[in-house]
């Protein structure tokens, strides 16, 4: 009895000795990996960075409202956020080839979608990044617009141009990474659709005092203002 | 012979006709059929009357115009301006219509005229706006003998305006071209002016063309090409100045055309400006301005109200270009009644200094910054109409020469500013 003990023990270490032994070169790559990943991971952090800072990214995310959004969220800087997310990125990514190199049933699969999936992610973050630009863009062309035209609530036709073309772009995003594509559809047409029908409302009946001023002025009071003498500025 | 290739073929073989002359008057039309005919006639009048002798070509460099206006400029007939004027001219007055575009492209009007005042190896040119409804035959003379007769090359035109006309420039282009690049130049932005074709074929060889820098305005950049490069300058008076459609002129159009070009020299200029102190007074033929004072109504309530409205709704915007101490001051000002209202020389210059850096740092789109300059200069217009409704041409005079100095003494704010934000 004991020495049939001994020998199911003495079998069953010679077994996890093996088994030791046949993981501990692929545990040795995947540490390796993750230490290679993490230098490289670091030196790509800290070039993005001075690229980033060259190219005044931080002044870009200021002009797309970004800066404001990190701030308000106690972040720090787009260029600080954008060079940590590509080291974080980096780094999970070199972790991932490790955890593969150990040959987990299982975790192959899921790996093979991260690294399926990371494209997408760059993509969607370009196009968030880019619109936010375009919003804020188009927003302060509207609103420097009207205010030189002297239209009535400048401020409001400028949010409702930005939020058109976040909602729009959030649209865009959401449908690139894949996330609830059919519930962001339909959400979307339900919100794009409830705000022109609000607007329309608005317009027609809570703004119809505006709407009288605003044609007033455009129509009416432009000829009496062009009959006092406003002179050329040149 | 540069710029060959820049013309079309049709408009070199017409020139090649023509052959070398000593004057060259273009003309840089689009839709100008209303006034064109008459100030042909009255080009016409000038040479032949001022110039006989001389080798004479009118350039009309057309923007696509539906009108007909080249046909009124080709088919205007020297026949009739002849027998009114100097019936014993003995040279031969060539018109030549081209068309450089469909649609108006002033950089582009102004080089083919430069570019065959080069060809023709013209002495003298001379540009005439094609709006001016008060154009005289004299004009010709007064901004082409100082080129021809006294070697200058750069002749300015100075007018008879009302006090309250051209504001932009008596409160801005004027004594920004004074403070930074030290002339005394009334008329920074001139329609009508008289040059050398040396100048002009200097000036074809830069860099301006095609670097991006806003399209209007390249007379304004031909002014300061002219300041940095040394030449010689001179002012002369025409009379009184009138528009067309003075009347209709908008203010943000206005803005690009003149103060975008402005700002945006000052970025290759600052080497030469930033050396510069103090201004100068240019050689000035007849008076250096004349004010009427005739009594008008100014819509003072609609010009506060812009202003108002543009520092409230725009205060995010100005956060990117304004100083917190600037801004804080125009905040406060935008609530003074209209009677009080009052715009400080000291808070303009620093507002126009900010703009200025702030355009050079492109802090936001700088057509952004040119329309936000909109509202805040309609404040000044009011401060300045206010102050000076009841005032005399002196006093007038007074106020601008007190900007001019004030803007030359906050010049190193101005240098501060603009290397702080580098």
């Amino acid at each position: 009895m004991r020495e049939m003990i001994i020998s199911e023990l003495s079998q069953a270490m010679h077994e996890l000795a093996r088994g030791f032994a046949h993981y501990l070169p692929r545990l040795i790559v995947m540490l390796i990996l993750a230490f290679a990943g993490w230098a490289i991971a670091y030196v790509a952090k800290v070039l993005l960075r001075s690229i980033l800072r060259l190219i005044q990214f931080d002044r870009l995310s200021e002009n797309a409202g970004a800066a404001q959004l990190l701030t308000k969220a106690a972040l720090p800087s787009a260029t600080e956020v954008v060079s940590r997310f590509v080291f974080w990125i980096v780094w999970l990514g070199f972790v991932l080839l490790g955890v593969s190199v150990l040959g987990i049933m299982g975790l192959q699969e899921q790996i093979g979608k991260f690294f399926y999936f990371l494209p997408r992610l760059f993509v969607a973050m370009f196009i968030l990044f880019v619109g936010l630009l375009a919003a804020s863009f188009f927003s302060r062309a509207a609103l420097l617009a009207a205010v030189n035209a002297n239209v009535p609530s400048p401020r409001v036709l400028s949010l409702a141009i930005r939020s058109i073309i976040i909602v729009f772009v959030l649209s865009i995003v959401f449908e690139e990474l894949g996330i609830a594509e059919q519930t962001m559809l339909v959400a979307f047409g339900i919100g794009f659709g409830a705000l022109m029908l609000g607007l329309a409302i608005a317009f027609g009946f809570g703004g119809r005092d505006l709407a009288q001023r605003f044609l007033e002025q455009r129509f009416v009071r432009a000829k009496k203002d062009e009959n006092e003498d406003e002179f050329s500025p040149l | 012979m540069a710029e060959d290739s820049f013309l079309t073929d049709d408009l070199l073989r017409q020139l090649i006709n023509v052959g070398e002359v000593d004057i060259l008057v273009g003309l840089p039309t689009h839709n100008n059929a209303k006034t064109i005919g008459s100030i042909v006639q009255t080009i016409q009048s000038g040479i032949l009357r001022w110039f006989p002798r001389e080798r004479a070509v009118i350039i009309n460099a057309d923007g696509g115009s539906r009108d007909g206006t080249p046909e009124l400029v080709t088919g205007a007939s020297i026949d009739d301006v002849r027998r009114g004027s100097n019936p014993y001219a003995l040279r031969t007055l060539h018109s030549i219509s081209t068309k450089y575009a469909n649609s108006p492209a002033a950089p582009v009007a102004f080089r083919t005229i430069l570019a065959a005042a080069e060809l023709l190896q013209a002495k003298a040119c001379v540009v005439m706006s094609p709006e001016s409804s008060s154009v005289e035959d004299e004009w010709i003379s007064k901004l082409l003998r100082p080129v021809r007769n006294d070697g200058f090359d750069l002749v300015a035109p100075t007018y008879r305006r009302h006090k309250f006309e051209g504001l932009l420039i008596t409160n801005l282009l004027y004594p920004v071209t004074r403070a930074l690049y030290g002339v005394r130049l009334r008329e920074p932005y001139a329609q009508e002016f008289g040059f050398s074709g040396r100048l002009g074929g200097e000036f074809l060889t830069q860099n301006v063309w095609d670097d991006g820098s806003p399209g209007d305005g390249i007379e304004l950049r031909f002014t300061l090409a002219a300041i940095t490069t040394q030449h010689r300058m001179c002012q002369c008076f025409l009379g009184q100045k009138d528009h067309v459609e003075q009347r209709g002129a908008d203010l943000v159009p206005a803005l690009r055309q003149t103060v975008g070009p402005l700002f945006s020299a000052l970025e290759p200029d600052f080497p030469f400006w930033s050396a510069v102190s103090g201004s100068q007074p240019l050689p000035t033929l007849g008076p250096e301005h004349e004010v009427l004072l005739d009594l008008v109504r100014v819509n003072r309530k609609r010009l506060r109200e812009m202003f108002a409205t543009g520092v409230a709704e725009l205060a995010a915007v100005f956060q990117s270009i304004l100083s917190p101490d600037t801004l804080a001051e125009l905040q406060r000002i935008a609530l003074l009644e209209e009677n009080d209202f009052e715009y400080p020389a000291e808070l303009w210059v620093k507002t126009v200094y900010e703009f200025a850096a702030s355009y050079h740092k492109s802090v936001i789109s700088r057509d952004h910054i040119i329309q936000a300059l909109a509202p805040l200069f309609r404040g000044r217009a009011l401060a300045f109409i206010t102050e000076h409704r009841n005032g005399s041409a002196e006093d007038v005079e007074n106020s601008i020469e007190a900007l001019c100095l004030e803007f030359e003494r906050l010049k190193p704010y101005l240098l501060e500013i603009w290397k702080s934000r580098e």
